[in-house]
């Protein structure tokens, strides 16, 4: 069923464990990063067709890992998860190359929604 | 310096020293208005009122000088040549009783004979006779038959005995026309004298007196010390009438007094004359004494009254302006207040709403994921006993956290519209860029937006987030309006009518709104959606564009659409 990998970046550990489980649950590949380093990190490792990236993270924001994701895996495709409600961050970062943004919290058939939709891109790009 | 001042400010009315903490509300500017005026007159009218009483004495003094010198001058000329006139007549008598013997004048023929070179030198002397000292006359040359008479019970008679010379005040006596006597004595020995009597014709007084040129309303005569007139005079009667004038105290030096009768003031000017009973009065009429001083006089006031009405006129209106101009500012300075105290409510509120929402949202999400993931456990075990039931609980945990994300969403839009930068905008990209963000609803929704964009519209200067805030909220609006398949329409244009402002229309073929809730549309929390919105998203909006100066008008009709139009100034009147 699943035919693309999802890394998930937030910097709440609960929200991240329930929702790789969640997504695993509908057999999807999951990977988790707790910070911007270690999701940066993590796509050196693997390949992800998508990565659910949060905004407002501590350490490296958001929309840097976005900027930094868009130079070395231009394929990859980011949906911003955007917490705070932040119109500013949202079309900064579907300025910088997202996909799209999710508003958190987020309802799970709509982002699956999502994610398929950047998965197909990528095959198609 | 700050002496003074203290000093100053003690004498200052108290009403304005404690302004502006004296007194509330309007009778603070009715006190503030009265002090004003005070000052203002206290300040131009005292010096007025005092520039002209200095005036008025000045040209008062002046104008005596004026007056009364010439006045003066003429009485005491006067006064000399009628003492002149007495003392060479006087003289010429004693002359003769000192050179002729009492033998010689009592001769009727000599006497005679003295009298015509007499009347030769002086034609004025009437008569002339020689009386003894029991009282008899004694030898009389003269028009009348005067021989034989005897004096020596009339008061003159008594008079020349003891000074020696006598005389007498104008009488008609036998002779029926005005004239005066001269008496002098001389002593013969062992006490014994004789008088030698002459009558003057006053005729000579009256010629002395005319000759001086009066102006006419001036009268210049001669009283004795009765009040009685020696001369004829001009408005006050004939020769021998009493004059309806006080008797005026001795002085032998001419003195010019006021004096007031039926007729009004006049100038009264007078000198005793020196060895005679006699006056000389001068009196000029008001009319042309007083006339310049009068006119003056009408003419200070005039200019005196008119100034101070001028300036009471103008003191009150400008004391009007101002203290209505103080108002004002009192109540702007007010509405400021009340403005800025509301913009700091709504900061601290948009501060309180950002930390609530920021705090709660991510919690939110938790729950949201770890009920997702009780629901999914449940939904994937096909064996879980309670399994309906259970899931129930979960949909309505996640309904609520749907609705709790919508209101902190809510919440944080409205807290940013504290965070202002103002920058330069071009309002076709901002619109695209707003667009942007949600075109991805639109390509899954099938709804058409069509743009409209007008090429030539100047930059505007606005808080970028805020704009994109404004119009994410209305064309989000749109998009919730119309059904899958719908229309919207964006176009953008300079106001033709009114330049520097854009015009930005957002119009879609939606479900419209019902002509109640358009009024409200603005309110906060007023939300038409029934599950969807907090009812923010207007209100925060209209208030970003009014606080610049622009506005948002809607038009709408149920079943056709609505139409929002936002109305931005191209600079921001706020900043």
């Amino acid at each position: 069923m699943a035919e693309y990998r999802v890394l998930l970046v937030d910097d709440e550990e609960e929200f991240v464990s329930a929702l790789s489980e969640r997504l695993m649950l509908r057999g999807i590949e999951v990977d988790s990063a707790l910070n911007g380093e270690e999701a940066l990190a993590r796509l050196v490792e693997k390949e992800f067709e998508v990565v659910i990236l949060d905004v407002m993270m501590p350490g490296l924001g958001g929309l840097e890992v976005l900027r930094q994701i868009k130079s070395t895996h231009p394929d990859t495709q980011v949906i911003l998860l955007t917490g705070h409600g932040s119109t500013r961050e949202g079309i900064e970062g579907m300025r910088l190359g997202a996909f799209d943004y999710l508003i958190k919290p987020v309802d799970i058939e709509e982002m699956l929604e999502k994610m398929k939709e950047a998965a197909k891109s990528v095959g198609a790009g | 310096m700050s002496g003074i001042w203290q000093k100053f400010r003690r004498l200052m009315p108290r009403g304005l020293k404690d302004f502006p903490h004296y007194g509330e509300g309007p009778e603070r500017y009715s006190l503030l208005r009265k002090n004003f005026v005070l000052i203002v007159c206290a300040t131009a009218i005292i010096p007025l009122l005092l520039m002209a009483a200095i005036n008025y004495y000045q040209y008062q003094s002046v104008l005596k000088e004026e007056i009364v010198k010439p006045l003066s001058r003429l009485i005491t000329s006067t006064k000399h040549t009628l003492e002149l006139f007495l003392s060479e007549r006087e003289s010429t008598l004693r002359l003769l009783i000192r050179e002729r013997t009492f033998e010689e004048l009592s001769n009727q023929d000599r006497l005679n004979g003295i009298f015509q070179s007499l009347k030769a030198e002086f034609p004025e002397f009437v008569d002339l006779g020689l009386i003894d000292s029991s009282g008899l006359q004694r030898s009389y040359s003269g028009p009348y038959e005067l021989k034989g008479k005897n004096y020596k019970d009339q008061d003159w008679f008594q008079e020349v005995q003891l000074r020696g010379v006598h005389v007498s005040n104008v009488f008609l006596g036998y002779r029926k026309f005005p004239h005066f006597v001269i008496a002098i004595k001389r002593d013969k020995v062992k006490g014994d004298f004789y008088v030698l009597r002459a009558t003057i014709d006053t005729e000579k007084f009256n010629q002395l007196i005319s000759t001086i040129a009066l102006r006419p309303g001036s009268d210049l005569f001669l009283i004795d010390s009765e009040g009685v007139l020696q001369t004829p005079s001009r408005y006050h009667g004939n020769v021998l009438e009493k004059v309806h004038l006080p008797i005026p105290p001795m002085s032998q030096e001419a003195v010019i007094t006021k004096t007031k009768d039926e007729h009004g003031e006049h100038l009264l000017g007078y000198a005793y004359l020196r060895g005679a009973n006699f006056i000389l009065v001068l009196i000029k009429e008001p009319g042309e004494v007083m006339a310049g001083w009068f006119t003056l006089k009408s003419e200070l006031l005039l200019v005196l009254v008119v100034s101070v009405a001028v300036i009471l006129i103008v003191s009150l209106r400008t004391t009007a302006l101002l203290v209505d101009r103080i108002r004002e500012a009192d109540q702007k300075r007010e509405s400021v207040y009340i403005e800025v105290e509301h913009t700091a409510k709504l900061a601290s509120m948009g501060r309180l709403a950002a930390g609530v929402a920021h705090e709660i949202n991510n919690p939110l999400a938790i729950i949201n994921e770890k009920a997702g993931l009780l629901k999914d456990l449940v939904e994937f075990s096909k064996e879980y006993q309670d399994r309906e039931k259970l899931l129930l609980q979960v949909d309505s945990i996640l309904r609520s956290v749907n609705r709790c994300r919508e209101i902190t969403h809510r919440l944080l839009g409205f807290a940013k519209r504290m965070d202002v930068k103002v920058e330069t905008i071009y309002i076709n990209e901002l619109v695209q860029e707003v667009l942007g963000f949600l075109e991805k609803e639109a390509f899954h929704r099938d709804i058409k937006v069509t743009l409209n964009l007008a090429q030539d519209i100047d930059p505007i200067a606005h808080d970028r987030g805020q704009l994109q805030q404004v119009f994410l909220n209305i064309i989000n609006n749109a998009f919730e309006a119309v059904e899958d398949g719908g229309n919207i329409t964006i176009s953008t244009r300079e106001n033709e009518t009114e330049p520097g402002v854009v015009e930005v229309t957002i119009a879609d073929d939606g479900r419209g709104i019902h002509p109640d809730d358009l009024k409200h549309i603005f309110d906060p929390f007023y939300s038409r959606g029934k599950e969807q919105g907090t009812g923010l998203g207007l209100s925060i909006s209209y208030g970003i564009v009014a606080k610049c100066g622009g506005d948002i008008k809607v038009e709408s009709e149920i079943g056709k659409g609505s139409t929002f139009t936002v109305v931005l100034p191209h600079k921001c009147k706020m900043a």
